[in-house]
């Protein structure tokens, strides 16, 4: 093959001529995978080539080695580390011979492939030389090559993590590093490779930033790059910063008022990304200090890993003035632009985490500010003081607040409607929002919405919705924070009187001709959603009367005609609003006999539409009809089984839904619901039902988020129909068995572990549906082979000590139903596991009321199993 | 990475209300499916649904007739037996005073001492009053008679038994207890428990409910004096093993409480609703006022009286199940008096008595006195005529108790020695 020219044929702007060279590539991969990567390895090492051919050889021979999805990146691991030896040595020689190549994306593209066998290998305790070759001769490097070398580094650091590599050779890394960094290196590409590297190196340094000497000069050398005269360099100085305001926060007290005076002097003076970053320190030493201050408030002992240094409590009379300095550099149409960031919008996204940071204390200091400007000719003032006031309203205790805001709101009120300035119509609509958000609702004492001005704001709110796009939708965003503090207010809601109007007002809305800009229309829905949430028995009424509108509404949409692709996606956007608040209000009419009583007699005609939804290929729109299916299976009950023999198809489509993953989980949840509703009805769908599952189980493909909800699915299904899952009893049990073993031991981060609690919960879910299916009938001796594994895994991820609340709660829960179900046959084994002493007595000592209570049971299934 | 990507610009919208309707609905299935094993577990969800049936009209009292006891016997109707708590809860009304009517133990009268008394039995003195069941829920406590007629409506300090938000305890929580009221010291003095926060004890051994009991009830702080959340006081009563001074302690004991004979609970019995003879009472007149019936005027006749059941073949028989014969009525009577088939008549024993042919009735000198009283369900059980003819002919005594007691321990020791000599 003549890789070169199919390389060019591969980016062919001629479709043909380029999908036949893909194939050809695809084709020769699959025949002979080392030859090709030898092929690929030395096209990017060869300076006769072409640089677009390089690129892209070492582009595939990236994609050979790395994959977003998981299961994929395993087995490319496992490929690569069962090539060829001589082979792989061959690819990494071209590689790291690359890096000194005179064509600079030639050097960046292997720098990039360096790092993903790096990551692969390292962590294998393979290629232990990599490091000491790229740093051997570092300083005699001409400064193309050394600028490749430090690129090199940075993408190392990011891809392995710091347990591969020994202190010996981080030392190594992080002294090139900073010499590249350093004022003496004249090449400013090398500077900026360097700092760059730096960026992804600190993870690495634990140790260097625990050395007082050796933490002074990295800090110093970071602080001279912001003040270099290259604009990236100092870019990425300030990253380093933000990087080490969150790794190294402990460590930061020696120099924070340097820190602080470059970062004022860059907000004021500096480029925006430079500014940005700047202002971003801030805003991560302020994420640093809510959570040391969470966890201080959580816990009465007090105990935090890393105290709290208040270094935002002491920098505010100089960082609070600086920032609301930013909030005047708004850009004129920022509103309208969904991506718009800029300075003001950092600054007062700052403004609101120091509030968040120090409370009370952040009030007089904003205050004249906002009382000097908000009056002002110029909009950007008054835009901007109405910012600041939104910005501090989460944080400082009700009581700081609500005098202000009972002084500010009548102000607000009639700047919504009067002010010229869409910019500050649109900020006076968010604060209100900010305002009801957090200072309305049954948790505050003293309500700032009366009698006296509820229909005020009603009636400004219910203007301003017609005003522009965005305005409107902040105004709609306002309603739903109203809406939602009067969620608790009991039998009578003083939205009860407005409410009629609200609604006709919201679909009014969702009518208008540009109701898809600003994304008013979800906007419109999702405070109707809201209303209704929150509307009490007195509504209940309206609310039934808005069924057949949402149903007529939804029916417009299904009526068939030829659309557009864009009029489809508008379609199918207004059909999953639709759906969702169909869902809404089937939750809220259902949970109530009465209520549910009425409604129900929509529900037939609200499956039909379901089903010709589904007829609709977008995925959010077959979510929300799921979601919504199984708030009706739960409203109907067994009456739903009427709908099965229609919906089974959907309901098969939704579980093979692999791609869209949120359909399928959605999809396994109301199978959960049909269960529930059906009981034993659902016995005729059970083996497609049971077949899907299972496969989807055994499918590397499909989302892992998924499996846990499917095992729980299993313990729905034979909570439903009892011994008649014996059918399945064998392939469940395996699944699950193979599964427990996976879930018993973990290592990882915080995230695999919260996935392998959630994936245990699931397995102990499906063992309790099972005992408790099988609980009374003839054949729950079929249960006692799978006794000693279940007891096992309850034990081993006991010792584990890693569960969560949630799955404690479970675990101990089916100890109980194990005990319950198979009684004196299970006995001795019980008696014998560590789970029905230790971890049964901590479960009874819980603080925990859910925990407690399902020990209990426990204990006394336990108690009542031995005592036979 | 530049990090305000990471960053959310706070102005805009922060709400999702896709990601909330899909947590709510996460949430609503998660409770669905928690409620549903729940339900799985404690066998009920609904006996709330009990106590909101319809207020009960008091039985008048003065129509029971020979009742000063109040474990007078009910025995089980056509219905099936092991209706449990959750086809209960969809009864109503009149319906659900059958249902619990038949809920509650009913002990047999000893007229023979049961084996191995010393190891199987636990003996305790019955307290004086009114049996009742207490049930505790949806944070109100309800104690019902046999009858089914409610005696108090009150908080109590029951799990569910009053409503204090203390986060404990689901919404499924509920207890029953089997109680006698004792007006005196107005206490519910509790002398089994089924169902303890939700967890059904029925088919759970008397030494496993009388452990549970014990530690339950006193932790629960329904021992506690009466409050403002619970009404009246709650005890257990010491149960003894019926070894020798097990039974003395029971029979001389002191207690806060009028007794009224002796329980024997066989440590091995499930809770099981009806006549069992797995529990058995006994009195006599050191430990009870009420050995002998009286009849609707607190007057002892002369002459014992019983209640039987006419039969389609005229035969007369007890409640007992399968029902023990006591003899034929007239056709003349049944003609005279209008009787049909199911009739509840009541007799007297004539100076022939009872007699026994190889521990089995005879023959019964019976004399028609009329139709039972109209508030009466049941006809007596053998049991209870046996033990009312023996009280009055040649009654079981506490001595001939312990000398049971003391044989069979003899019999035990026998061959433990021989052992030891081997």
């Amino acid at each position: 093959m003549e890789v070169t020219q199919v390389l060019l044929n591969a980016q062919s702007i001629d479709g043909a001529v380029r999908k036949n060279a893909e194939e050809s590539l695809k084709h020769f991969q699959e025949q002979n995978l080392t030859v090709f990567l030898l092929l690929l390895s030395g096209e990017l090492v060869s300076e006769e080539k072409p640089v677009e051919t390089r690129k892209l050889a070492g582009l595939i021979l990236k994609n050979a080695l790395d994959a977003k999805d998981q299961q994929r990146k395993v087995e490319l691991v496992q490929r690569w580390l069962s090539l060829d030896g001589n082979a792989k040595s061959q690819i990494k020689a071209g590689l790291l011979k690359t890096l000194s190549s005179p064509v600079s994306d030639a050097r960046s593209t292997a720098s990039q492939v360096i790092a993903k066998v790096a990551g692969i290998e390292l962590p294998h305790k393979q290629w232990p030389e990599l490091v000491g070759s790229l740093l051997s001769n570092v300083h005699q490097l001409p400064a193309h090559a050394k600028q490749a070398t430090l690129e090199t580094l940075g993408y190392l650091c990011e891809e392995v993590s710091p347990d591969v590599i020994d202190q010996d050779q981080v030392n190594k890394i992080l002294t090139a590093v900073v010499q590249g960094m350093s004022a003496s290196e004249g090449n400013t590409d090398v500077r900026l490779a360097a700092t760059r590297a730096l960026y992804n190196a600190l993870g690495f340094a634990q140790a260097n930033f625990s050395n007082d000497m050796e933490r002074d000069y990295l800090m110093r050398v970071v602080c001279e790059a912001t003040l270099s005269p290259e604009v990236r360099i100092r870019q990425a100085a300030f990253e380093c910063l933000v990087s080490i305001s969150s790794t190294y926060y402990e460590k930061l007290a020696p120099y924070i008022q340097d820190i602080f005076n470059i970062t004022a002097k860059a907000v004021r003076e500096d480029e925006e990304p430079v500014a940005l970053q700047a202002i971003e320190f801030w805003s991560s030493i302020c994420d640093e200090e809510i959570d040391i201050l969470e966890e201080y408030g959580g816990d009465f002992t007090g105990d935090s890993d890393i105290p709290c240094f208040y270094f935002i409590k002491q920098a505010i009379p100089a960082l609070v003035p600086m920032l609301l300095e930013t909030l005047l550099k708004q850009e004129e149409d920022q509103d309208q632009d969904e991506g718009a960031w800029n300075i003001a919008m950092a600054g007062g996204t700052c403004l609101g985490l120091v509030a968040r940071t120090v409370g009370d204390d952040i009030v007089p200091l904003v205050v004249p500010f906002i009382e000097e400007n908000v009056t002002k000719p110029d909009w950007r003032q008054r835009e901007a003081a109405t910012y600041a006031f939104g910005s501090i309203l989460e944080g400082p205790s009700p009581a700081k607040l609500i005098p202000l805001v009972n002084v500010a709101l009548n102000f607000m009120l009639s700047a919504l409607t009067k002010d010229p300035n869409s910019h500050v119509k649109d900020t006076t609509a968010w604060t209100l929002g900010r305002i009801f958000e957090f200072l309305h609702g049954s948790a505050v004492d003293s309500p700032i919405i009366t009698q006296a001005n509820c229909q005020q704001i009603v009636a400004v709110l219910l203007q301003s919705m017609k005003d522009t796009p965005n305005v409107a939708e902040k105004a709609c965003g306002a309603l739903y924070f109203l809406a939602q503090g009067y969620e608790e207010v009991g039998p009578s809601s003083p939205l009860t009187p407005f409410f009629q109007e609200i609604v006709q007002s919201l679909l009014t809305v969702t009518h208008r001709e540009d109701a898809r800009e600003s994304r008013l229309r979800t906007a419109a829905y999702e405070t109707l959603n809201e209303v209704v949430r929150c509307s009490t028995d007195e509504t209940a009424p309206l609310v039934l009367q808005l069924v057949p509108v949402i149903i007529m509404e939804l029916h417009n949409t299904v009526e068939g005609q030829k659309l557009s692709s864009d009029e489809r996606e508008k379609q199918s956007e207004l059909q999953g609003l639709l759906c969702g608040c169909l869902q809404v209000i089937i939750q809220k009419l259902g949970s109530s006999e009465s209520t549910k009583y009425l409604f129900l007699q929509y529900a037939d005609q609200i499956m039909g539409l379901f089903l010709s939804v589904f007829a609709c290929r977008s995925a959010t729109v077959h979510e929300e009809a799921m979601l919504a299916i199984g708030a009706l299976a739960y409203a109907t009950g067994p009456d739903f089984a009427k709908y099965m023999p229609e919906f089974y198809r959907y309901l098969e489509m939704g579980l093979q839904n692999f791609e869209e993953y949120q359909v399928c989980a959605v999809t396994v949840g109301v199978v959960g619901d049909i269960c529930r509703a059906l009981e034993e009805k659902v016995v005729p769908y059970c083996d497609g039902i049971m077949t899907q599952l299972l496969k989807n189980l055994s499918s590397n493909q499909l989302h892992r988020s998924v499996k846990p909800p499917i095992f729980s699915c299993f313990g729905d299904i034979a909570l439903a129909v009892g011994e008649y899952f014996e059918k399945y009893l064998m392939w469940a049990m395996s699944a699950l068995q193979s599964a427990a073993e996976l879930s018993t031991h973990t290592t990882g981060d915080d995230e695999l572990i919260e996935y392998i609690n959630t994936l245990r919960n699931g397995i102990l879910e499906a063992y309790s549906g099972i005992f408790q299916g099988f609980k009374n009938s003839p054949k729950t001796q079929l249960l006692i082979p799978y006794a000693p594994h279940i007891l096992q895994f309850l034990d081993g991820i006991y010792m584990e000590k890693d569960m969560d609340d949630v799955v404690m709660k479970t675990a101990i829960g089916v100890l109980g139903d194990l005990a319950d179900t198979l009684g004196s046959h299970a006995a001795s084994l019980i008696q014998q596991s560590v789970s029905s002493k230790d971890f049964l007595n901590e479960c009874l000592s819980s603080e925990d009321v859910m925990i407690k209570e399902s020990a209990e049971w426990a204990k006394l299934a336990i108690s009542r199993a031995i005592s036979v | 990475m530049a990090p305000h990507d990471i960053r959310r610009p706070f102005k805009r919208a922060a709400i999702s209300d896709q990601q909330k309707r899909r947590e709510l609905s996460l949430l609503r299935q998660a409770q669905n499916r928690r409620d549903a094993q729940q339900q799985a577990r404690c066998l009920a969800s609904s006996i709330l649904s009990l106590q909101s049936a319809a207020p009960e009209s008091q039985p008048e009292q003065s129509d029971i007739e020979l009742e000063t006891v109040p474990e007078a016997e009910q025995e089980s109707e056509a219905f099936s037996k092991d209706l449990d708590v959750r086809q209960a809860s969809k009864l109503r009304g009149p319906e659900v005073r059958k249902w619990f009517a038949r809920q509650l133990m009913l002990p047999e009268w000893m007229i023979d001492v049961p084996d191995r008394l010393a190891q199987d039995w636990y003996v305790f003195a019955r307290p004086a009053g009114k049996r009742c069941f207490v049930v505790s829920s949806n944070g109100t406590t309800v104690s019902r008679q046999r009858n089914g007629s409610i005696l108090h409506h009150f908080p109590s300090a029951l799990p569910a038994g009053a409503k204090i938000r203390d986060g404990s305890g689901s919404a499924q929580s509920y207890c029953i207890l089997d109680c006698i009221f004792h007006e005196l010291d107005q206490t519910y003095y509790v002398i089994d428990m089924v169902c303890w926060n939700g967890y059904s004890l029925y088919d759970c051994t008397a030494e496993f409910r009388f452990y549970w009991l014990n530690s339950k009830l006193e932790e629960s702080g329904a021992c506690n004096a009466p409050s403002h959340y619970h009404k009246f006081r709650f005890s257990a009563v010491p149960v003894y093993n019926c070894d020798q001074s097990g039974l003395h302690a029971a029979y001389t004991g002191v207690v806060p409480y009028a007794k009224d004979g002796l329980l024997f609970y066989n440590k091995h019995a499930l809770y099981q609703t009806g006549n069992t003879p797995l529990a058995l009472v006994w009195k006599d007149d050191n430990c009870s006022q009420f050995v002998i019936d009286t009849d609707g005027k607190g007057e002892i006749p002369s002459q014992q009286q019983v209640v039987l059941e006419l039969q389609d073949d005229r035969k007369l028989v007890t409640s007992d199940d399968p029902p023990v014969l006591f003899g034929c009525l007239d056709g003349d009577i049944i003609e005279k008096s209008g009787l049909h088939t199911g009739n509840l008549l009541r007799f007297a024993i004539g100076d022939g008595g009872l007699s026994f042919v190889d521990g089995k009735l005879e023959k019964a000198d019976l004399i028609y006195l009329g139709k039972s009283n109209r508030a009466r369900a049941f006809a007596d059980s053998y049991s209870k005529v046996l033990f009312q003819f023996m009280v009055r002919h040649s009654p079981l005594k506490i001595d001939d108790l312990l000398a049971s007691i003391n044989s069979a321990n003899d019999q035990e020791k026998t061959p433990s020695d021989i052992e030891m000599v081997g």
